[in-house]
């Protein structure tokens, strides 16, 4: 009895979440730069509160700017809520405070970013929620990851910075034979590359400073609740299962559902810890997603290019680049990342640790800093920076060794994105 | 409505027009506990102007947020537009036989979230009523007036047309906007279905 259409991912990208605003007629969203809303009258202040109505309260638990972009990313995953936060550490941290109580464990992959890698094994550990490491290239240690503690396992679907594609699909499966839900950090890849949900993922997060803002110009994390999980049959998750104290007894996921997760993460998580989202940051980070599908495809074509490119150059030891055809990930990235494998990879240098200082140095137009998916190509040397914090024997582990550089090409022409890398590798 | 219902899903426009044709809806088994899903609902569908009619047995003849509970369908006063079942799935028979029983007959019977059975929805068609099953009508309202994504939920509608304002106070919307569909969700609930 269908008649209802489901617009394509260039429509959702623009419209999802955002209609002319109800009082002006604005059709850019505007950015609600206030801290709170007023009430129509005592009772629909119980109501909010009471979480009896939807609406607007304060800043900190919601913001129509912010909605719009959660709306958004939601559509664009195919997830029934989302919830925009600080960033996507913050997005994690609300994540894993609806899972998990003290002594408690949730099973991750080693290749991870190496900021995520850091907050597991350290602020988590302080939290009482004990990670344990598994290896996406071989999906049988997640399963032996399992015991009776565990509360969810937590993936990337392209691993920064090396270039890993994990299996989501093997990993699912473990996931829900041991009856925990996925979690898959989906920021490399973008909705637009993947979209985890489809392939068993139950919750996605993301960082929304890399592709989805895409302009290097704010930092943001996001939720996605797949709608996927049934919280209530083992009783394991009360935060989302049990009658909350702090809201008069109410059982959230008998009271919303499907998207009862993202609600927990706002109504618990946000409103107690508290990294809420800035409206302006939500607002530039929207004007980004509104070009995802064309920035995203050039991204890919750009990263194509220049890894054909090193891998063919004299002073380069090997490139780690799912997309070219001799990577051990090849075939991963032809199954889930089909239009193509993103736009970070690493690259080795035989000149090992000092060439990759050198190299830093040298480039012109690359961006020597430590973020990702930016308009401008970017570059860093992970062993000297963003990974230094890490043993040496982690930093291998989790793709940083000393003759790796982590390159985020943008959108540039690859003439001069090569000719700078050239020039660079020269003096070097 | 071309075609069978197969109640897995519903179009926008069979949805809305229910909800915008309803006036007086008796909720079976709306419960007085303000943090239940029940009251919730009922106090939502109040606010936004429905004329609601609490139906619980073990509450008849107390009062629900300044309304009268009945303790079954039959003692309601008053024409009933749609009754909306608020119990398990196997209760959801003898409401549509307590409903059919009513003069005039109610237009509409919905079943709440997690709520489906299909013989009671066969039995309310073949009577001309119209049916929606393991649906919230607060959900449905919220996200078809667009409120629902001030919480973030996907409200798998688009549109450029201006969201209309209820009329009363500024965060109140109303259900007369112009929509296509929007993103779907990718999978359905694993496992059983989600409570309601």
């Amino acid at each position: 009895m269908s008649e209802d259409r489901t617009p394509g991912f260039n429509t959702l990208a623009i419209h999802a979440g955002a209609q002319p605003d109800p009082t002006t007629g604005a059709r850019a969203t505007p950015i609600y730069q206030t801290t709170s809303f007023v009430f129509d009258d005592v009772d629909h202040a119980a109501s909010l509160f009471g979480l009896q109505a939807f609406g607007n309260i304060y800043t900190r638990i919601g913001n129509p700017t912010n909605a719009v972009l959660e709306e958004r990313i939601a559509a664009l995953e195919g997830g029934t809520a989302g919830l925009a936060v600080a960033s996507g550490h913050a997005a994690q941290v609300l994540v894993m405070q609806a899972l998990m109580m003290p002594g408690e464990e949730f099973v991750a992959s080693k290749k991870l970013y190496g900021g995520s890698i850091n907050q597991f094994n350290h602020a988590f550990k302080s939290f009482g929620w004990n990670v344990v490491w598994a290896d996406p290239d071989d999906i049988s240690t997640f399963e032996r990851g399992i015991s009776a503690k565990t509360k969810a396992i937590f993936i990337e679907s392209i691993a920064n910075p090396g270039g890993v594609i994990t299996d989501i699909e093997a990993v699912a499966a473990i996931a829900r034979k041991a009856g925990v839900p996925l979690i898959v950090d989906n920021t490399l890849a973008t909705p637009y590359l993947c979209k985890p949900i489809e392939h068993g993922a139950d919750i996605v997060v993301h960082s929304l400073t890399k592709f989805l803002g895409g302009h290097g110009n704010s930092i943001g994390g996001l939720i996605v609740d797949g709608g996927t999980f049934n919280w209530s049959r083992e009783g394991r998750y009360p935060m989302l299962s049990d009658p909350r104290p702090e809201y008069n007894g109410i059982v959230l996921h008998e009271t919303f559902g499907n998207f009862a997760f993202a609600i927990a993460c706002r109504v618990l998580g946000l409103r107690d810890i508290g990294p809420a989202l800035s409206p302006f940051n939500a607002f530039l980070i929207l004007t980004g997603v509104e070009t995802l599908p064309l920035r995203m495809q050039r991204h890919c074509d750009n990263a194509q290019t220049v890894a054909t490119w090193l891998a063919a150059q004299k002073s380069v030891a090997w490139v780690s680049y799912p997309g070219l055809p001799t990577d051990r990930y090849h075939n991963l990235a032809k199954k889930y990342v089909p239009k193509g494998a993103g736009a970070v990879f690493t690259f080795g240098l035989k000149g090992g640790y000092e060439a990759g200082v050198k190299l830093v140095s040298n480039v012109k137009l690359f961006s020597h800093l430590a973020n990702i998916g930016d308009t401008r190509s970017l570059i860093i040397h992970p062993a000297s920076t963003t990974h230094r914090q890490l043993s040496d024997a982690q930093k291998v582990q989790a793709g940083a060794g000393p003759d790796v550089v982590r390159l985020s090409i943008g959108l540039e022409d690859p003439a001069d994105i090569i000719h700078d890398l050239e020039q660079a590798l020269e003096a070097a | 409505m071309l075609g069978i219902m197969t109640h897995d899903r519903y179009d926008d426009s069979y949805i809305r027009g229910i909800l915008n044709t309803v006036k007086t809806i008796a909720m079976v088994g709306a419960s007085a506990k303000d943090n239940r899903p029940s009251y919730f609902a009922f106090k939502y569908l109040a606010e936004r102007g429905y004329n609601m009619i609490p139906i619980n047995p073990g509450l008849g003849g107390k009062e629900l947020l300044g309304r009268k509970i009945y303790g079954r369908l039959a003692e309601v006063p008053e024409p009933i537009d749609m009754v909306d079942i608020f119990r398990a799935s196997k209760y959801a028979l003898p409401v549509v036989q307590e409903a059919l029983a009513l003069t005039p007959r109610p237009r509409v019977i919905w079943m709440q979230l997690g709520v489906r059975n299909d013989e009671a929805a066969a039995l309310a068609e073949a009577n001309g009523m119209k049916v929606v099953m393991n649906r919230c009508p607060k959900i449905e309202y919220g996200r078809l007036s667009s409120e629902i994504g001030w919480i973030g939920v996907n409200s798998r509608t688009l549109s450029s047309k201006r969201a209309q304002i209820f009329g009363k106070g500024v965060q109140r919307m109303s259900l007369n906007r112009a929509t296509l569909g929007g993103g779907v969700a990718a999978r359905v609930v694993r496992d059983d279905e989600n409570s309601g």
